[in-house]
C-alpha cells in the first residue's frame, strides 16, 4: 500500500541549525497494516509522516502509494489519498466555519471544487448519522462554529473527517497527546474503531508505550532519522514494555535511564 | 465666532438636504466594503491594492465613456482591471514569497503611475451627464440611491450564493485555517489569488461608480479607501451584532457592510455640516477605525488582565 524507499530530508542545509532528520529510510506498509510509530524527541517520527503527507519535498528517494508515485506531488494533489489528524486539536478543523461546513470540506478532500452547494441536504444526514456513532452530542450541534467545541470535540470530529472520504492511508501524528486522559483514551478508542470499520492502512505516532503496544498489528521505532526496529504479527501482541525498552538499549546502543524519560509517560 | 454665533450659522435643514447624497455615496463605498470583506474577513489578510484599484476602476470607467463606451461595458471592463491588479497582488505574494502587506503596497503604489497613464497623464479627468449616459450621478440622487442599492443587494445575493458553493466554502476554509485546507487537498495559494482577485474587482467596481457619480476620476479618489472600507465592514459588524446578536447570518453580515458604509459617510456628512476641516476627515476616520478596532480587545482586556488584577491590590487568596 505504502513503499517509503530510501528518503531523507535534512533541514537548514548549510546552516548552523543544519539538521538530517531523515536519513536513507525504507518502509513497506501492507494494505490494513496499522503501524504504531514510537522513538525518542527528533526521532523523525513527525518528519516521516510530513514526507509522506507532502508538507514539503523530500530530499531523496521515493514514496509510493496504492502504487502511485507521489512523491513529486505537492500536499494538496495527494491530499485525496491520505487522511490526516493532527497533534494540535486546532489544526484540523476551520474554527470560523460551521460543523457541517467542515465535514463537507472533508468530504471532498482531494475532489475539484466547483460551483455546487458545498454542502446538500443528503450529505447532512450522513453526518448525523456519523456524528452520533461520536457520542458526542455534536449531531445537534450541526450548524454551531466548530471554534466553539472543546480540543476533544474537535479532535474527534477531525477523526471523522479523516475517514469520511475512505483514505488509502490515515496519518494520526500524536493526535492524542494535547488531550486529558480520558478523552484522549475515548479518542484512540474511537480510532481503532474507525480504522477496523474502514479496513483502512495506518501510521500513528504516540509518546505512550502502552498504546503503542496495544494498539495496531505492528510497531516500529525510530532513531535519529531511520527506523530501528519493526515488530509485526504475533510477535506484537505478545510484547511487552520492558522487552521494547530492553530492543531499544540494545540496538541503539544508548543508556535506557536516559531514554526511558522520552519514551514513557 | 462666538460658540452661540457658531450653533446659530448650523442649519438642521442644510443637513437633512446633505443626507440623501451621503446615503448615495455611501452605498458606493459599502460596495467597496463587500470587496474588502472579502480579503479581511474571509481571507484574514489586510489588502492594500484598494487604494490603487478604486482608482483604477474609476479612471478606466471614465475614459471609456468618454471614448464612446456604454457606461455598463466601461464597469465590466473597469471590474477586469481592478481583477488583473488583484491577481498581480496575489502572485507576488504566493509566486514570490512578499509578504502580503507588502505586495499590496508595491501593487497600489505601481497603480499610481498605472493609473496616470489610463488617464492620459491627467491628474483628473471629467466626465459630464449631460454628454454621456451614465449609470448613476449627484444631479439626480434619488435614482443614484436606487442604483446603489440594488447593485449592492444583487451583488449581497451573488455573494451569498458563491460562498456557499465548494470553491466559496473552500476559499473560507483557507482563510479559517490554510494548514487543514491544504491537507484537505485546497490549494491555499491559488484561493488566496482568486480571492484577491474578486475583492480588488468588486473595488474597482465601486471606483468605477464613483466617478459617474461626482462626474470626474481623479488620481487621488482612491487615497484612504482601505480605511473607510475596514469601517463599514467594523461598524456593520458591530451594529448588526447589536441588532440581530445570534441572528446575524452571512447574508445579514454582508448586508450590513453595505450598511456600514452608508453610515460611515452620513458621519462624514454631518463632520462637514458641523464645519469641522474637512482636511481632518481622515484623521477623524483613522481615529473611528482605531477604536472600533480596539473595541473587542479593550473589552476582554476590561475582563482579564494584570491590570485589573494590580487594582484590586493582590489576588484574592494571597
Amino acid at each position: 500500500m505504502l513503499k517509503i524507499s530510501h528518503i531523507s530530508k535534512t533541514f537548514n542545509k548549510g546552516t548552523i541549525n543544519e539538521k538530517q532528520a531523515l536519513r536513507d529510510l525504507n518502509l513497506h506498509l501492507e494494505p490494513g497494516d496499522f503501524v504504531t510509530v514510537i522513538g525518542g524527541n527528533g526521532a523523525g517520527k513527525s518528519t516521516m509522516l510530513n514526507a509522506v503527507a507532502g508538507v514539503w519535498p523530500v530530499d531523496e528517494g521515493s514514496i509510493l502509494l496504492d502504487g502511485q508515485d507521489i512523491t513529486a506531488l505537492p500536499e494538496h494533489k495527494r491530499a485525496g489519498l491520505i487522511g490526516r489528524v493532527f497533534q494540535d486539536p486546532m489544526m484540523g478543523t476551520a474554527p470560523n466555519m460551521q460543523l457541517e461546513e467542515n465535514l463537507a470540506l472533508a468530504l471532498r478532500r482531494g475532489d475539484r471544487r466547483g460551483l455546487r452547494w458545498g454542502v446538500t441536504n443528503a450529505e447532512r444526514e450522513e453526518y448525523r448519522e456519523k456524528l452520533k456513532t461520536l457520542g458526542l452530542g455534536l449531531e445537534d450541534r450541526m450548524t454551531a462554529k466548530v471554534g466553539l467545541l472543546s480540543g476533544g470535540q474537535r479532535q474527534a470530529l477531525t477523526l471523522l473527517m479523516a475517514s469520511l472520504k475512505k483514505p488509502k492511508l490515515l496519518l494520526l501524528d500524536e493526535h492524542t497527546a494535547a488531550l486529558d486522559p480520558a478523552t484522549a483514551a475515548k479518542v484512540l478508542e474511537l480510532s481503532d474503531s474507525i480504522i477496523q470499520e474502514n479496513s483502512l492502512t495506518a501510521m500513528m505516532i504516540t509518546h505512550n508505550m502502552k498504546d503503542a503496544i496495544r494498539h495496531g498489528n505492528r510497531i516500529i521505532m525510530m532513531n535519529e532519522g531511520h527506523i530501528i526496529l519493526d515488530i509485526r504479527g504475533e510477535e506484537k501482541q505478545r510484547l511487552t514494555k520492558q522487552e521494547l525498552m530492553e530492543k531499544f538499549a540494545e540496538i541503539s546502543g544508548t543508556q535506557i535511564e536516559s531514554d526511558q524519560v522520552l519514551l514513557t509517560r | 465666532m462666538s460658540i452661540v454665533a457658531y450653533f446659530a450659522s448650523l442649519s438642521i435643514l442644510k443637513l437633512i438636504k446633505n443626507m440623501p447624497g451621503g446615503v448615495a455615496q455611501g452605498l458606493i463605498w459599502g460596495l467597496m466594503a463587500l470587496g474588502v470583506y472579502i480579503t479581511f474577513r474571509l481571507l484574514d489578510v489586510a489588502d492594500l491594492t484598494v487604494d490603487g484599484s478604486f482608482t483604477t476602476g474609476g479612471a478606466v470607467t471614465v475614459m471609456l465613456i468618454l471614448a464612446g463606451c456604454p457606461a455598463w461595458l466601461a464597469l465590466l471592463v473597469a471590474v477586469i482591471a481592478g481583477v488583473l491588479a488583484g491577481l498581480c497582488t496575489g502572485l507576488l505574494h504566493t509566486k514570490l514569497g512578499i509578504p502580503v502587506i507588502l505586495a499590496g503596497i508595491l501593487t497600489q503604489f505601481s497603480l499610481y503611475s498605472v493609473n496616470l497613464h489610463i488617464m492620459g497623464m491627467a491628474a483628473n479627468k471629467a466626465v459630464s451627464v449631460d454628454k454621456f449616459s451614465l449609470i448613476l450621478s449627484s444631479r439626480n440622487i434619488p435614482a443614484s440611491i436606487l442604483t446603489g442599492a440594488l447593485i449592492a443587494a444583487v451583488l449581497v445575493a451573488v455573494f451569498y450564493w458563491y460562498f456557499g458553493t465548494e470553491q466559496g466554502s473552500a476559499l473560507r476554509a483557507t482563510g479559517s485555517n490554510s494548514a487543514m485546507s491544504s491537507a484537505l487537498g485546497i490549494n491555499v495559494g491559488s484561493m488566496k489569488v482568486l480571492g484577491l482577485a474578486i475583492s480588488n474587482g468588486i473595488v474597482a467596481l465601486s471606483g468605477g461608480l464613483m466617478s459617474q457619480y461626482q462626474g470626474f476620476a481623479d488620481i487621488n479618489m482612491g487615497r484612504g479607501a482601505i480605511v473607510i472600507g475596514l469601517a463599514a465592514v467594523i461598524i456593520g459588524e458591530v451594529l448588526g451584532r447589536a441588532l440581530l446578536g445570534k441572528h446575524l447570518n452571512f447574508c445579514g453580515t454582508l448586508s450590513f457592510t453595505v450598511i456600514g458604509g452608508v453610515l460611515y459617510y452620513l458621519v462624514v456628512v454631518t463632520v462637514l455640516w458641523l464645519k469641522l476641516n474637512s482636511n481632518d476627515l481622515k484623521l477623524f476616520t483613522a481615529v473611528i477605525v482605531a477604536l472600533f478596532l480596539a473595541v473587542p480587545y479593550l473589552r476582554e482586556q476590561s475582563k482579564s488582565s494584570f491590570s485589573r488584577l494590580k487594582k484590586k491590590g493582590a489576588a484574592p487568596h494571597a
